[in-house]
């Protein structure tokens, strides 16, 4: 090496200018998006009404208070095993999809996707298609430069807000906390996570775009271990395309179907040419595959030049076979096992969703001591019971032992052994169980008993089961 | 792209001068950035030290400019909660004793404030969860030395037991049969056998009728014809199941012959009041209180 100078360490973003396309993706594409974007902006809007104690909004994480509500479904902090199951089926659906579909998330799904497409959007409202946008990025910053700019930053500016703004009616009552933000009263957290929301939202959406698919994201790296031959993804016939070149009448025997027009490399917001093959910017979004259809339509070819296809086709078709159906593609052992897998979770969530009580205790056994003697001689144990009371009212809770004869059972600060649980809390409880003089529960060194709790108001009941340790001889 | 006229051949480093068996060491320059990392470090110490305590001496550190120490952090930190505590405790110090545990929030505040006083003073002697040892009474039972309604309980850690310091201590001794010669031996070891019988345990019936008769001159005064003890003079009851320094023969025999003479401190000196308060609701709570 004889060049004395370094390698540069940063390369400068090419800026690129999406051209306008029309096409079944792109439709589909608008729609995702509409739905997407209406969910999220309406959702924390939604009433529920749960009784008094309870919040009324349907879709709510309570931070402050530890619940999630959804719907009819309220989770506690110890049941967050829901949302780690939650996340475990997101991810296998992920594997799912990506195995079938290559990255099919990146292209239609993702938030990212969705807002660049809507900020990219509002830059051709202001600015104009491509090739106006191309000269206005060259241009001088004059006045007509400015107001354009200046009209975009605002608008982006909007749905930053916007974003961020919706995203915190998320945590808390939507109506109350959008009054207060209108009146300038709500607390200080929700203006700063609706300041770094809007900055992450313009900066991310309207200014580093692919950029943060290509470089921040991890799962462009990810993706090369969920794809296989059979995976249906974004990609060029070159057997069919090339060479390519322009078609003049009557001599394009030597040339293939690529007319080489530059049309999906235009449309692509990921800045690159499909046309290179597999790349790791490419987040599959079609709009490539819409620009081709249509140009072939044009000049009177078949559409997909650019299409849905997986690797193993390309052997059948360059040998001049038929690719394999598209169901094939899709139903092989990998996807299966991953569906398996997924509807595991899912059934066992499910189960465990709908087994479960409003209400629940845990018991924790006091082992300093492990008993106390009393004066008449009764061996008695200590328990801290936690009750919870996930209804929206209160409720009396009754105590019972069962699977051990002779245990009795008391209340710390209760006559009875029945309780009041205040709705939505949870009740620390000490319990006391004795086992008199001499029986066997008393002598032994361990009892195994059932504690059960039933809700008198429903008849509910629970239990939980732990030990006694008597005075061993 | 514009190319840089290039170089024919690299720059030779310049060596340190050294060599070794003709190996030589280049002098390569640390790189800029990491230099000026250096100087700011160098810089920021300079600061520190003036700023911070720093340089050890004697008798501590130099205290630095801003008068910053972990011990005043820690003092502040502490009267911030004693100031947000200040309140409650107030009403803890002037409720009516027997109250307390039918205010909610009172009662919470006492019962958690109590164990940590309980978690710092007591348990040396009543052990961290309050099951006593043997001479120091457990306080999770329903036996009681000197009563077990809060009154009594916040009276006894006010005052503490047979302790110099306090004139209102509560105060009781009994008398060493044994080794002050008030008794004979045989006469010990009826009364022995006597209370033995108290308690249901085995003994030996002939010692223990003739022990009725010495219990009834020499011990009722105290624990009752009965043998069921008298609060008033901290004196345990004989028949029931608890044992503080322990109930079989040979125990009881030690106990009569030498006495026993348990002390606890006097704690209105060391806590406030809302803090014997406190501790006396939480003793009350552990399942014993009367």
């Amino acid at each position: 090496m004889s060049d004395s100078e370094s390698p540069k360490l940063y390369a400068a973003r090419e800026p690129v200018f999406p051209r306008k396309v029309k096409g079944k993706f792109r439709t589909f594409k608008w729609w995702l998006m509409g739905i997407m974007l209406t969910v999220y902006y309406t959702i924390p809007w939604i009433r529920w009404d749960r009784g008094p104690a309870l919040p009324d909004q349907a879709v709510l994480a309570d931070l402050a208070n530890r619940r999630f509500y959804f719907f009819t479904i309220e989770i506690w902090p110890h049941e967050f095993y829901f949302i780690a199951g939650l996340l475990i089926m997101a991810g296998l659906g992920l594997f799912l999809f990506t195995s079938a579909l290559g990255r099919v998330w990146c292209g239609y799904a993702c938030p990212q996707t969705i807002w660049t497409d809507l900020f990219i959007l509002t830059e051709r409202w202001i600015e104009g298609d491509r090739n106006a946008r191309v000269r206005l990025w060259k241009s001088k910053w004059d006045a007509r430069k400015w107001r354009l700019r200046i009209t975009k930053w605002f608008i982006w500016l909007i749905i930053g807000v916007a974003t961020g703004g919706a995203w915190v009616f998320y945590f808390t009552d939507a109506p109350t906390l959008f009054y207060n933000l209108v009146t300038l009263q709500a607390h200080p957290i929700a203006y700063i996570t609706i300041a770094i929301m809007t900055a992450t939202t313009v900066g991310f959406g309207g200014f580093a775009r692919e950029q943060i698919c290509t470089y921040m994201c991890p799962w462009p790296r990810i993706q090369a271990a969920m794809i296989d031959e059979d995976t249906l993804t974004i990609a060029y016939r070159e057997w069919r395309g090339e060479p390519r070149g322009k078609h003049h009448k009557g001599d394009d025997s030597e040339l293939g179907d690529c007319i080489n027009c530059m049309a999906c490399v235009n449309v692509c917001p990921a800045g690159i040419d499909i046309r290179d093959g597999q790349n790791l910017a490419c987040i599959t979004c079609g709009l490539c595959i819409d620009a081709c259809d249509d140009m072939m339509e044009k000049i009177g070819k078949p559409r997909g030049l650019i299409d849905y296809l997986a690797f193993s086709d390309e052997t059948l078709e360059r040998a001049g076979k038929p690719p394999k159906p598209i169901i094939k593609h899709i139903l092989r052992p990998r996807t299966i096992l991953y569906t398996t897998l997924w509807s595991l979770v899912g059934v066992g969530l499910l189960v465990a969703l709908l087994t479960r009580g409003s209400i629940d205790l845990t018991i924790a056994p006091v082992r300093n001591p492990t008993f106390v003697t009393l004066s008449d001689g009764t061996i008695r144990n200590t328990y801290d019971v936690r009750l919870r009371n996930k209804n929206g009212d209160n409720h009396d809770f009754q105590f019972t032992i069962q699977g051990a004869d002779g245990l009795t059972l008391a209340l710390e600060g209760q006559d009875s052994t029945t309780v009041k649980v205040n709705a939505n809390e949870t009740l620390l409880q000490r319990v006391y169980v004795l086992a008199a003089k001499g029986t066997a529960a008393a002598t032994s060194d361990r009892t195994e008993f059932d504690m059960w709790i039933k809700d008198l108001s429903n008849d509910e009941t629970n239990h939980g089961n732990t030990v006694f340790n008597g005075r061993a001889k | 792209m514009s190319k840089k006229p290039t170089k024919t051949e690299k720059k030779e480093v310049e060596t340190t001068g050294h060599s070794w068996d003709g190996i030589e060491e280049y002098n390569n320059p640390l790189p800029r950035w990491w230099l000026w990392t250096l100087y700011a470090t160098i810089v920021f110490a300079i600061g520190y030290v003036i700023a911070y305590p720093a340089i050890p001496l004697i008798n501590g550190a130099t205290p630095g400019l801003m008068g910053w120490s972990t011990r005043a952090d820690v003092a502040a930190e502490i009267k911030a909660y004693d100031d947000a505590n200040a309140e409650i405790e107030a009403q803890l110090a002037s409720a009516d004793l027997t109250e307390i545990a039918s205010n909610p929030e009172l009662n919470s505040f006492a019962v958690n404030a109590g164990s940590a006083v309980f978690q710092t003073w007591c348990i040396q002697c009543h052990g961290s969860g309050a099951a006593g040892n043997v001479g120091f009474p457990n306080l999770l039972d329903d036996d009681w030395l000197w009563g077990g309604n809060i009154e009594e309980i916040h009276y006894t850690i006010t005052h503490g037991i047979r302790n110099e310091d306090d004139d209102d201590a509560r105060f009781s001794e009994m008398p060493k049969f044994g080794a002050d010669e008030l008794l004979e031996k045989e006469e010990i070891e009826q009364v022995v056998n006597h209370v033995l019988s108290l308690s249901g345990q085995e003994f030996d019936a002939d010692l223990a009728t003739a022990g009725a008769v010495v219990f009834e001159d020499n011990c009722s005064s105290c624990h009752g014809e009965d043998g069921k003890g008298d609060r008033d003079q901290g004196a345990p009851n004989l028949t029931d199941a608890i044992w503080l320094y322990g109930g079989d023969k040979d125990t009881i025999r030690q106990t009569v012959t030498y006495a026993r003479f348990g002390v606890m401190p006097t704690w209105a000196s060391r806590l406030s009041e809302s803090d014997i308060r406190a501790v006396a609701t939480y003793v009350h709570q552990l399942g014993g209180g009367e």
